[in-house]
C-alpha cells in the first residue's frame, strides 16, 4: 500500500467517510460538466427533486457538439440535436446558479484546456467530469478522474463520488528529449512500453527528470492519456513550473493569499520516503518521435522503427489483435509508417489544443504548403487558445499554409460535430484515440501523433518526420528516415 | 431481477441469468460499444438500438454476423479482457442493459466501465482467460442454454458447469445489500461533508 504519495495525501484531505459497501465517499472540489454526459444526470436531479449541492465548485462549458465553424455556431444551431443538447445544458447550469463559459463568453472551449488555462484546477484538488480525459487536471497535482452519467448525478446532489483507492505506480521517465520530440512522445512511449490496461487499478505518478522538465502544458499532455494506458488518474506533483503557471490566473489567488494556497499546494507533494505499490522506469532519452500504426494507442513505434508483425507478439489475443489493426489499417508488417498516405491532417483537442501545440506546430508550417490532397484542420482547444494564438499571428501561418483555422471545441477527436472523417480517409491526428470508428467514419483510420508531425503529415501528405523541418533536423537514432524531396 | 434505470435505494441483486452472448476480443472500447455520433441525444432512451451500431452491419446497412446478432434476447454478456476501455459514457453500459444484457461476464473491465455497471446495477464479474473463452465456445454451441450468475456466492453456473468468479467486493457488497444508489447513500452523509470542505483550504477563498 501506498504511503506519504500526493495521491495518499488528497485522498485523506478528501475523504468524507467510508460507505457501506466499502468504498470511500470522496468530496470532489471542482466539477466539471459538459453538454454530452450531463443532462440525463441533471433530469435524474429533477425526478429525486434534488438541488445542485455545490454550484460554486461547478463549471460548465460546452465542447463535444461545438460546431467549429465560426458561421455554424449562429443559435439556434443548424443541427437539432446539438442544440437541444447545448440549450438543456444552458437551462441546467442558469437554474443551478453553474458558471457557463458559453459561445459568447470569449472562454469557451474543451474542459480539460478550458480548467486549467482559468486557473481552475490547481494543486491538491479532487477533480471530476463525465469525461474520461479528466486525468488531464492532474498535471498539477490534482486527481482528475472521469466519471459515467449516474456518478455525474452523485456529484451534483452531494458534492461527492464514491470511490475505490487505487494503487499508486510511479512512472519514471529518464532522459533527455531532443528538438521535435514532446510530450505526446513521451506518453505514447509510456504506453508502448506498459500497454493500454497496464494502469488498471493503478494511478500512475509520473516524475523523473523527462517529466521535470517538461511545462505545464506539456504536462497536461501526459496526465491526459493516463487513461489510454489504462489508468484512471495520473499526476505530477507540484512544482515552480506549476506555480509559476498558475500566478495571476482568473480563478488563482493573489498577493499574501496566494502564497498561503501555495502552502497548501506544497504540502500535498508526495514526500521524498514515499512509498510506491511499484516503480517502473521508462526511458525516453533521445527517442524518436512516436506514431500509432494500428487501432489504439498501445500500437504505436518509434517513427524509426517497423510496423511490427503479429508473430511478434507472445499473447494469441495480442497478435489477434495485430492482425486486426493491419488489416484495417490496410498497411504491411515490417515497413516504415513514414510515406503513408495521409488525406486529413487535425491539430487540436484536449491531449494537444494548447498554444505551445499551435506554437510548435507552425514553426513546421512557416513557408510551408499543406499537400493539395489534404484537408486540413486546425482547432483550438479553446477560445482563449484561439485568441492567444491570433495575438502572435500563429493563425496567419496555419492559414498561409492552407490549413482550416476554426474555433474551439472537441471536433474530429470524435466526430459529434461536423467535423468527421469520411470513408476510409487516414488521419494524422494530435488526438488521443486511434479505436476504429472513432473520428466518425467505421472505415476511418487514425495516426496519433504530435503536433509538429501532424504539420509535417499535412505538408508531405504522408507520415513524415517533423525534425526534418527543424533548424537542428533528426538528432540521431533515426535509422530509416528517409531524406525530404522538397 | 432485472436492474432497473434509476433503482430505488432498497434492490438486492443477489443473482441475474438468461442466455449468453459472447462479445470477443481484447480491449473493446466505448467507441465501438456506442459510437459517439449517437450521443447527441439527452436521455438515454433509445441507447439499445445503437449497441455496437458499426460492428453489427454491413457496408450496405444490413445485420451481419455480429454476435449481437445471432444471440438475440442474451441477457448475460461474455468478453474478454480491459473491456469497456476508453470514454468513460455511460450511454456504453445503458445501451447494453436497454438491449437485455443483465450481468457481464469478462476476463477484466476498464475501471470507469466497471463503475459505471455499478451504478446501473449490472454485475461484472470475471474469470481467466481461458475459463472464458471457455465460456464463448459453449454459448456458441448452446444459444439457448441458461447462464446464471450468483452474485452472492460468486459463481457462474451453465450447463453442468459451475465456475467461480471475482467480483470487486465494492460491487458485490452494493448489490447483494441493494445499496448501489450511492447519491441516495452519500446525501445522508451532508453534515459529514460540510466538515471535509471545512478543512479544505482552497473552498473558501476562491471569489
Amino acid at each position: 500500500m501506498s504511503e506519504g504519495t500526493l495521491y495518499d495525501k488528497v485522498w485523506e484531505r478528501h475523504k468524507v467517510t467510508e460507505l457501506p459497501n466499502g468504498q470511500d465517499q470522496l468530496f470532489v472540489g471542482l466539477h466539471l460538466v459538459h453538454e454530452v454526459t450531463s443532462p440525463q444526470a441533471f433530469g435524474m436531479l429533477r425526478e429525486r427533486e434534488l438541488d445542485v449541492a455545490y454550484p460554486d465548485r461547478t463549471f460548465a462549458t460546452t465542447d463535444h457538439i461545438a460546431p467549429t465553424e465560426a458561421e455554424k455556431r449562429e443559435r439556434p444551431l443548424a443541427d437539432d440535436q446539438a442544440e437541444e443538447m447545448l440549450s438543456a445544458l444552458e437551462r441546467n447550469v442558469s437554474e443551478s446558479g453553474i458558471t457557463f463559459f458559453g459561445f459568447e463568453s470569449g472562454k469557451q472551449g474543451i474542459t480539460h484546456v478550458v480548467a486549467p488555462e482559468l486557473g481552475l484546477s490547481q494543486p491538491g484538488m479532487t477533480v471530476a467530469c463525465g469525461d474520461s480525459h479528466t486525468a488531464t487536471h492532474g498535471a498539477f497535482g490534482s486527481i482528475g478522474v472521469g466519471i459515467g452519467t449516474s456518478q455525474i448525478r452523485d456529484v451534483l446532489a452531494t458534492g461527492c463520488i464514491a470511490a475505490d483507492k487505487q494503487k499508486v505506480r510511479r512512472v519514471n521517465v529518464e532522459g533527455e528529449l531532443g528538438e521535435g520530440v514532446y510530450a505526446k512522445d513521451v506518453i505514447l512511449k509510456v504506453i508502448q512500453e506498459l500497454g493500454v490496461d497496464g494502469g488498471v487499478g493503478h494511478v500512475y505518478e509520473y516524475g523523473g527528470p523527462a517529466i521535470e522538465a517538461l511545462d505545464m502544458e506539456g504536462r497536461l499532455a501526459v496526465c491526459n492519456m493516463s487513461i489510454e494506458g489504462g489508468a484512471r488518474a495520473g499526476y505530477i506533483n507540484p512544482d515552480e513550473t506549476t506555480y509559476e503557471y498558475l500566478k495571476g490566473r482568473e480563478y488563482v489567488p493573489e498577493g499574501e493569499a496566494f502564497e498561503e494556497r501555495k502552502a497548501y499546494w506544497e504540502s500535498v507533494a508526495s514526500d521524498d520516503d514515499a512509498e510506491y505499490d511499484d516503480v517502473v522506469t521508462v526511458d525516453a532519452d533521445g527517442i524518436d518521435p512516436l506514431v500509432t500504426w494500428g487501432i489504439n494507442p498501445g500500437q504505436v513505434i518509434e517513427i524509426s522503427e517497423p510496423v511490427p508483425h503479429p508473430d511478434d507478439f507472445e499473447a494469441r489475443t495480442d497478435r489477434e489483435a495485430a492482425e486486426q489493426a493491419l488489416d484495417h489499417m490496410e498497411i504491411e508488417p515490417g515497413g516504415s509508417m513514414l510515406g503513408y498516405d495521409v488525406d486529413v491532417a487535425f491539430l487540436g483537442t484536449c491531449t494537444n489544443g494548447r498554444l505551445s501545440d499551435f506554437a510548435e506546430a507552425a514553426k513546421i508550417l512557416e513557408g510551408e504548403t499543406v499537400d493539395e490532397g489534404v484537408r486540413a484542420l486546425a482547432v483550438p482547444g479553446s477560445e482563449t487558445v484561439r485568441q492567444q494564438c491570433e495575438e502572435r499571428g500563429i493563425d496567419e501561418t496555419f492559414i498561409n499554409a492552407g490549413f482550416q483555422w476554426r474555433r474551439a471545441g472537441c471536433s474530429m477527436c470524435l466526430a459529434m460535430n461536423d467535423d468527421a472523417l469520411e470513408g476510409d480517409e487516414v488521419c494524422a491526428s494530435s488526438s488521443n484515440r486511434n479505436f476504429i470508428g472513432r473520428q466518425g467514419s467505421k472505415d476511418g483510420r487514425t495516426v496519433l501523433m504530435s503536433p509538429a508531425m501532424v504539420a509535417a503529415a499535412a505538408v508531405e501528405g504522408e507520415v513524415a518526420d517533423a525534425r526534418d523541418y527543424l533548424d537542428d533536423g533528426p538528432t540521431g537514432g533515426a535509422g530509416g528516415v528517409e531524406e525530404v524531396a522538397d | 431481477m432485472a436492474p432497473d434505470a434509476d433503482p430505488g435505494a432498497d434492490q438486492h441483486i443477489t443473482d441475474v441469468s438468461g442466455t449468453g452472448v459472447p462479445i470477443p476480443g481484447d480491449d473493446v472500447d466505448t467507441d465501438q460499444i456506442l459510437p459517439a455520433k449517437f450521443m447527441k441525444e439527452v436521455t438515454f432512451d433509445n441507447m439499445a438500438d445503437y449497441l455496437f451500431y458499426d460492428a453489427r452491419r454491413d457496408d450496405d446497412g444490413g445485420f451481419n454476423d455480429h454476435p449481437l446478432n445471432r444471440f438475440e434476447g442474451a441477457s448475460i454478456a461474455v468478453v474478454n479482457s480491459n473491456f469497456g476501455c476508453g470514454s468513460s459514457r455511460e450511454h456504453a453500459p445503458q445501451a447494453m442493459m436497454r438491449w437485455g444484457i443483465d450481468g457481464v461476464v469478462g476476463e477484466s473491465y476498464a475501471e470507469i466501465f466497471r463503475d459505471n455497471c455499478k451504478s446501473l446495477g449490472i454485475p461484472a464479474v470475471t474469470a481467466d482467460h481461458e475459463t472464458v473463452t471457455q465460456l464463448q465456445e459453449w454459448i456458441e454451441a448452446n444459444p439457448d442454454g441458461d447462464i446464471e450468475i450468483d452474485v452472492e456466492e460468486t459463481t457462474v453456473t451453465y450447463g453442468d458447469t459451475v465456475i467461480d468468479v471475482d467480483i470487486d467486493d465494492a460491487m458485490r457488497e452494493a448489490l447483494v445489500d441493494g445499496i448501489w444508489d450511492t447519491t441516495a447513500l452519500m446525501y445522508s452523509n451532508r453534515s459529514k461533508v460540510d466538515a471535509t470542505v471545512d478543512g479544505l483550504p482552497y473552498v473558501e477563498g476562491d471569489d
